[in-house]
């Protein structure tokens, strides 16, 4: 085996595995506090993806600029979706959480299409830094911009959960809602905290996969959502490290079956990984296997 | 001295049963109140009133002369109603002292972005607030416990804990539901004596439902006996011994 090959499959892994864990993030933290699984979320991503694309390619914005406007879109878009459409369930039985979920998910889908057909756009170039040249090979910057950005971001919200007080909240809200209120925290106020900090979070992998997958269409987000909800499981979904976790082995294998095995065999490969996993450890590798006391 | 909580003519029904009927209710400054009653006789409803889980039917709740009625549970908690649970409901994979800081999420003012970007207002609050969990949790000499996981903790302490919480909010008035349950005579003793050092230190007012008579009848100036949803009595502990109602209700003809 060539060993520079492996460790340029290796950073190829961690760096479509770091976007998988910024997605993964997203969906652990909504089921945490909502208790529901946000099928929702990988539309989030093409959102965030477009909004940029609308930003600077039609209407001229700079690029630093598009970032941030993206970042609250889909952040607000992600208060919205709370609002409109899950709020109103909040005591219904899982099940009609879950087909809203998906409703949501075809609603933006089919939107998109209509605004925008559904023929790829090219997305704009951001990244404009030089190689990282390491002994005889370079990273693109793409990859290792991607990399950096991931763990900086989880390393604060990881901080944020558990240093500040809506960090705390957020904790509270997700082990019993009803103790929560009773002690004067405000439900509502800190789901929708959570829905736009999972959302900002997806606009962010949003624009660093299409930075290096530089294609975008209206179902972008399917398939990628799809990946991080099963990092997520993999890791233990509610877990917030677990997420992380979870999206690195994720990127990891899928890069190294592309390499090793076959990149048809690639998504084979991933749900067969989750299958394993979820009958050794039904709650995910850093899941507690909670044991109902008799 | 002035009125804590006041309610008046509270009802509440749940499809064609009426839950709780006519109920009024009068809790003065620094009073230890108790609320007793056989099973099913609507007591924790009323905690469920009182705190805004249920919305009244009818009637009104006041504390301090400001209505509660149609409040939210985080708005009535601000305003300064506290609360226990009969089977504890701590946060159990947070922290003992995580558990305190909860409950003054209230009185830390920073936002959210000086929480992302740790401001001094972040500091200035975050180390405010420790200290004071700290003296809250040295009260109930569960300090030496503070890093351990809540779940962790001996059943009894993890009763004292949830009255550590919501004395944490900074209540004018506290319930306790069943605070005693599942304790034997000899920690009964020892919470009578906090619950009692607790009202005097933090000069709050103290309402309580409990089954176990001794207590009640040793701790509480004034009772309200509950039956079947209506007030079957109210009185001074040695009244409400002697009322031939109340013993009708618990010891049958």
């Amino acid at each position: 085996m060539n060993i520079s090959q492996f460790f340029l499959q290796l950073i190829n892994g961690l760096n479509i595995g770091s976007i998988y864990a910024l997605v993964a993030l997203g969906y652990t933290m909504v089921y945490g506090i909502a208790k529901l699984i946000n099928f929702a979320h990988g539309e989030i991503i093409m959102v965030g993806s477009y909004t940029v694309f609308v930003c600077t390619t039609l209407m001229g914005m700079p690029i630093w600029l598009s970032i941030p406007v993206s970042i609250i879109v889909c952040a607000g878009l992600g208060i919205c979706i709370e609002k409109v459409a899950y709020k109103p369930l909040r005591n219904a039985s899982r099940i009609y959480l879950l087909i809203t979920a998906i409703g949501i998910s075809f609603f933006l889908q089919s939107l998109f299409q209509l605004i925008f057909t559904s023929n790829p756009k090219s997305f704009p170039t951001i990244i404009q830094l030089p190689p990282l040249t390491l002994g005889s090979f370079s990273i693109s910057a793409n990859y290792y911009l991607t990399f950096v950005v991931s763990v900086i971001l989880m390393i604060v919200l990881d901080r944020f959960v558990k240093l500040t007080k809506t960090g705390r909240a957020m904790r509270a809200v997700s082990e019993d809602q009803g103790a929560a209120q009773l002690m004067g925290i405000n439900i509502n106020k800190t789901i929708s905290i959570t829905f736009a900090i999972g959302s900002a979070l997806a606009a962010v992998a949003g624009i660093l996969y299409s930075s290096s997958y530089p294609l975008i269409n209206p179902f972008m987000g399917s398939t990628l959502g799809i990946k991080a909800f099963i990092a997520a499981v993999v890791g233990g979904i509610g877990i917030i490290p677990g997420a992380v976790l979870g999206g690195f082995i994720l990127g990891i294998i899928e890069s190294l079956t592309k390499a090793y095995i076959s990149s048809q065999m690639t998504d084979a490969i991933v749900f067969l990984v989750l299958i394993v996993v979820l009958v050794f450890k039904p709650a995910g590798l850093l899941g507690k296997n909670r044991k109902e006391k008799v | 001295m002035s009125t804590v909580l006041e309610v008046k003519d509270l009802g509440i029904n749940f499809g064609g049963l009426r839950a709780v009927d006519d109920f009024n209710l009068e809790i003065e400054e620094n009073q230890l109140y108790g609320l007793i009653g056989p099973n099913g006789a609507g007591k924790t409803t009323i905690f469920n009133l009182l705190t805004g889980v249920y919305v009244p039917t009818d009637g009104v709740i006041k504390l301090n002369g400001v209505k509660l009625n149609r409040k939210v549970p985080s708005a009535i908690a601000k305003l300064g109603i506290a609360r226990t649970f009969q089977n504890i409901r701590l946060f159990s994979d947070l922290s003992v002292i995580e558990n305190v800081k909860i409950g003054m999420h209230n009185q830390v003012r920073y936002s959210l972005f000086q929480g992302i970007l740790r401001t001094p207002a972040f500091h200035h609050d975050e180390d405010f607030i420790e200290k004071e969990s700290m003296k809250l949790l040295e009260v109930f000499k569960l300090h030496s416990y503070a890093h351990i996981k809540a779940s962790n903790l001996p059943y009894g302490k993890q009763r004292e804990l949830e009255i550590a919480r919501a004395l944490a909010t900074n209540p004018k008035l506290l319930l306790l539901d069943e605070p005693a349950a599942g304790m034997n005579p000899q920690e009964t003793k020892e919470l009578m004596e906090t619950i009692k050092h607790v009202r005097d230190q933090f000069k709050i007012s103290i309402l309580l439902i409990e089954h176990d008579m001794k207590l009640v009848m040793g701790i509480c100036e004034k009772i309200t006996v509950l039956n079947y949803g209506t007030v079957l009595a109210s009185g001074t502990p040695s009244e409400i011994q002697n009322n031939k109602q109340v013993i009708k209700a618990y010891l049958g003809e």
